[in-house]
C-alpha cells in the first residue's frame, strides 16, 4: 500500500493575540501540525504497522519552515516527505492549494493507493482541500472519517461520522480519506523517530517541478479573494448574579428568565 | 459572465424525506439577495430518486423558490458523492446560475468542494452571513482561526460564486402557501458503476430526541461535571425545560458523552434561545459553537472563568448545588418554558 499524508503547518489558534487596531498578532504565535493531520499521520502509521509493505510519504505546501511538520510526520512513522514550496504559491485559496497538491502528488509521488488528509485545518477551517484533491485526481473520497480499516485488497472500510450518525462505508482504492479526531490519540514522536527525521533528506519542489502554469497557482490561481477581515463582535459581558446561597441565586435567575419571557 | 444569472440553492433532504431546515433558510436568504440583483430568479436544485417528490416540491415552493430544477433519476435514490456531484455539475453547466448556495451539513461539505473543483470556481466554506456588495458580487462572511477572525470573501471572475452556509444562523422563512414554483426537469445520464463508496451500515447514534442543533434550550456540561453520571442532573434540568443536553469537548474526549453532543469548533454550532453552560470554562473553541445563542447562562465555581465574559447571566457557585436547585425551582413554581 502506498499512502500519501497531507499535513499543514498552522498557528495554534488557542494562542491568538490582538493588536490595538484589532488585527491579529501573527509574530510569536506557535506553529503546530494541524491537529487533524496528526490523526491522519497516526492512521497511516497504524495501517503500516498492520501491513508492513506500506510506504508513507508526507507532503506539505508551504514556506521553508513548514519542513518542521514534515519532520514531525517522519518522527511519528512516515518514511519520507516532500515540501512543495515556491514564492508563486503564496496567497493560494483552497482551489489553488488543492490543485497544487494534486499536481505534486501526480508528478512527484506517482501512483498512490490512499491519500490521508485532515478534515479541517484549524486556521482556514474550510474542510475543502481534501475533497478538492480527490476531484483533481479523479478518485473516490470518504470525508468525516473516524476510523480506517485496511486488511489487504483494493478497498478500505471507513467509519464516518455524519450528521445522521455513524456510517460504515467501503471505499474502492485509490481514494482520499479526510480524518476527524479519532478514538485513538496520535503518538508522540519517539527519540528514534526524531533522529531518523533529522537524517532523512526532504525533497523540495517548486512550480516548474510539478508541471503547472503560474496562472494556476497562488493568488493568481485562486478564484476567491478575502475582501475584508475583522474581529467578530464580542458579546457584552452580562450580569453576574449576586446571592448568598444557591437558592437565592436561582430565584434571581428565574425572575430574570420570566422577564425575558423564557419562563412563564 | 453576463450569461450567468440566478441564485440557486442545492436542496438537501432529511432521512424522513423532508427538506432540511438550512435549505429553507438559504432559499429565504436567496430571496433577500435577489432583491439586490434586480430580482434575479431564486431557484432550488432538487436531486431525487424516483420516489414521491410532491411534498419536497411543496416545501421548497412555500419557502419562496421561484423555480425548482429537478434532476430525477433512480440512481439518486441514495446519496453518493460521485453521482450527486455529477448531477449538480451538469445542471449548473446547463443553466448557468451566478450563485450556488449549499447548507454546511456533512453532506453539503462533502459535495460542495468537489463541485467547485470540477467547475473551476471559488467556494467559501461554512459562512454565517451572506450579502451582495456594491459591485453585485456575493459577499460571504465566515469565521476563521477558530472563531477568532471573521473574513468576507468574494469570488470575482469565476462562476458560479459558491458558498456553504451554517444551519440556524440565517432566519427561516414563513411558509408562503400562495407561492407555486415552476418545476423544470433536467436530464442527466448517471452510471451507478461510477460509485466508488458503498454504504455498508448506518448506526443512528444521534437519536432525534437529542439533536442539539434543533433544540431551543440547551443544557451543556463541561469538565466540571466530573463524570458521565454527573450528566444526570443536566438531563433532569433539560427535560424540565424541554431542551437537549450538550457537552464540551473535554467531556467527549473523556468518553462521558458522544461526539454528536459536542458543541464547538470541532463539534456542532448551535444557536438556541437559551444555552446553559455548566462547569464549562469558555475556551475560544467552545465559544465558536455557541456564542450566537440568544441568552447564555453560565454556572461555574471559578469567578475568573472566561465564560462569564460572554454570559448574559452568570452564577458563581457549585453546579452540583445550583443545577438541581434550578430544576426544583422551575418544577415547584410550575413555570414552563416558552421556547
Ligand atoms: C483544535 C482544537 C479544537 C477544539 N474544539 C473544541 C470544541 O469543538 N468544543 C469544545 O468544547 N472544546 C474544543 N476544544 C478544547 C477547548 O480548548 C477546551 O479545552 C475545552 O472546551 C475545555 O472544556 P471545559 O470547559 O469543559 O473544561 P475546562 O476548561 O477544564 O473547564 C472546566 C470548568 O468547570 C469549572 N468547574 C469545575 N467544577 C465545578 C463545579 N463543581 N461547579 C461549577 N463549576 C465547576 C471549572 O472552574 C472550569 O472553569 C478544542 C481545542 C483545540 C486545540
Ligand atoms: N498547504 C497544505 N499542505 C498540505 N496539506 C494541506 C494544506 N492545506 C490543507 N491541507 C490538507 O487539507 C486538510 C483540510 O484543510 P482545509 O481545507 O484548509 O480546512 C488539512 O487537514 C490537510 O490535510
Amino acid at each position: 500500500m502506498k499512502i500519501v499524508v497531507c499535513v499543514k503547518q498552522v498557528p495554534d489558534t488557542a494562542d491568538i493575540k490582538w493588536t490595538e487596531n484589532n488585527t491579529m498578532v501573527r509574530e510569536g504565535i506557535e506553529s503546530i501540525m494541524n491537529p487533524f493531520d496528526e490523526y491522519a499521520v497516526e492512521t497511516a502509521v497504524r495501517i503500516k504497522e498492520a501491513n508492513p509493505d506500506t510506504t508513507i510519504t508526507a507532503i506539505t505546501m508551504g514556506p521553508a519552515q513548514a519542513k518542521d511538520v514534515l519532520k514531525r510526520a517522519i518522527a511519528m512513522g512516515a518514511d519520507e516527505a516532500i515540501l512543495i514550496s515556491d514564492k508563486k504559491f503564496a496567497g493560494a485559496d483552497t482551489q489553488a492549494t488543492s490543485r497544487t497538491l494534486a499536481a505534486a502528488i501526480k508528478n512527484k509521488i506517482g501512483d498512490f493507493d490512499l491519500i490521508l488528509c485532515g478534515m479541517f485545518a484549524i486556521d482556514g477551517d474550510t474542510a475543502q482541500t481534501g475533497p478538492s484533491i480527490a476531484e483533481h485526481l479523479g478518485v473516490a473520497q470518504a470525508t468525516f472519517a473516524k476510523e480506517v480499516q485496511y486488511s489487504g485488497g483494493s478497498s478500505l472500510i471507513v467509519k464516518r461520522e455524519v450528521d445522521e450518525g455513524i456510517q460504515k462505508v467501503e471505499m474502492t482504492l485509490p481514494g482520499v480519506v479526510c480524518m476527524l479526531k479519532c478514538d485513538y490519540e496520535p503518538r508522540k514522536p519517539s527519540i528514534k523517530g526524531t533522529m531518523k527525521a533529522n537524517k532523512t533528506q526532504i525533497g523540495e519542489y517548486g512550480l516548474e517541478d510539478i508541471g503547472l502554469n503560474p496562472e494556476e497557482v497562488g493568488i493568481k490561481g485562486s478564484p476567491t479573494y478575502v475582501s475584508k477581515a475583522f474581529r467578530p463582535e464580542q458579546r457584552e459581558p452580562g450580569e453576574l448574579i449576586q446571592a448568598d446561597n444557591a437558592r437565592d441565586a436561582v430565584a434571581k435567575l428565574v425572575e430574570k428568565l420570566k422577564k425575558d419571557k423564557i419562563l412563564a | 459572465m453576463s450569461e450567468h444569472k440566478g441564485i440557486w440553492v442545492i436542496a438537501e433532504k432529511t432521512s424522513e424525506n423532508t427538506i432540511t431546515g438550512v435549505t429553507l433558510e438559504l432559499i429565504n436568504a436567496a430571496r433577500r439577495l435577489s432583491e439586490k440583483l434586480n430580482n434575479e430568479e431564486v431557484g432550488a436544485l432538487l436531486l431525487a430518486g424516483n420516489n414521491n417528490i410532491e411534498s419536497l416540491v411543496k416545501e421548497l415552493s412555500e419557502a419562496g423558490a421561484q423555480k425548482i430544477y429537478l434532476v430525477q433519476n433512480e440512481n439518486l435514490e441514495q446519496y453518493s458523492t460521485e453521482l450527486y456531484v455529477k448531477a449538480a455539475c451538469e445542471a449548473i453547466k446547463q443553466k448557468n446560475p451566478s450563485i450556488v448556495l449549499i447548507g454546511a451539513t456533512t453532506t453539503g461539505r462533502d459535495i460542495a468542494p468537489r463541485i467547485s473543483a470540477r467547475l473551476n470556481t471559488g467556494l467559501t466554506a461554512d459562512c454565517t452571513e451572506l450579502d451582495i456588495n456594491e459591485q453585485g458580487l456575493l459577499a460571504a462572511t465566515r469565521p476563521t482561526f477558530g472563531g477568532n477572525l471573521m473574513a468576507t470573501i468574494l469570488c470575482k471572475v469565476c462562476r458560479p460564486q459558491m458558498a456553504t452556509v451554517r444551519a440556524k444562523v440565517l432566519p427561516k422563512p414563513e411558509p408562503d402557501h400562495s407561492n407555486v414554483a415552476q418545476v423544470e426537469r433536467i436530464d442527466v445520464e448517471l452510471d451507478p458503476s461510477e460509485i466508488k463508496v458503498k454504504i455498508l451500515e448506518c448506526l443512528n447514534s444521534c437519536k432525534a430526541a437529542c439533536k442539539i442543533e434543533d433544540a431551543e434550550i440547551i443544557v451543556s456540561g463541561g469538565r466540571g461535571i466530573k463524570n458521565a453520571e454527573g450528566f444526570k442532573i443536566l438531563e433532569e434540568l433539560a427535560s424540565t425545560l424541554g431542551g437537549a443536553v450538550a457537552a464540551s469537548r473535554a467531556c467527549v474526549d473523556a468518553g462521558w458523552r458522544g461526539h454528536c453532543d459536542q458543541v464547538g469548533q470541532t463539534g456542532k454550532t448551535v444557536c438556541p434561545k437559551v444555552y446553559i453552560a455548566c462547569g464549562i470554562s469558555g475556551a475560544i473553541q467552545h465559544l465558536a459553537g455557541m456564542s450566537s445563542s440568544d441568552i447564555i447562562i453560565a454556572i461555574n465555581k471559578d469567578p475568573e472563568a472566561p465564560i462569564f465574559q460572554f454570559a448574559t447571566y452568570g452564577i458563581v457557585g457549585d453546579l452540583f448545588e445550583i443545577v438541581p436547585e434550578l430544576t426544583k425551582a422551575i418544577k415547584n413554581s410550575q413555570l414552563t418554558c416558552c421556547c
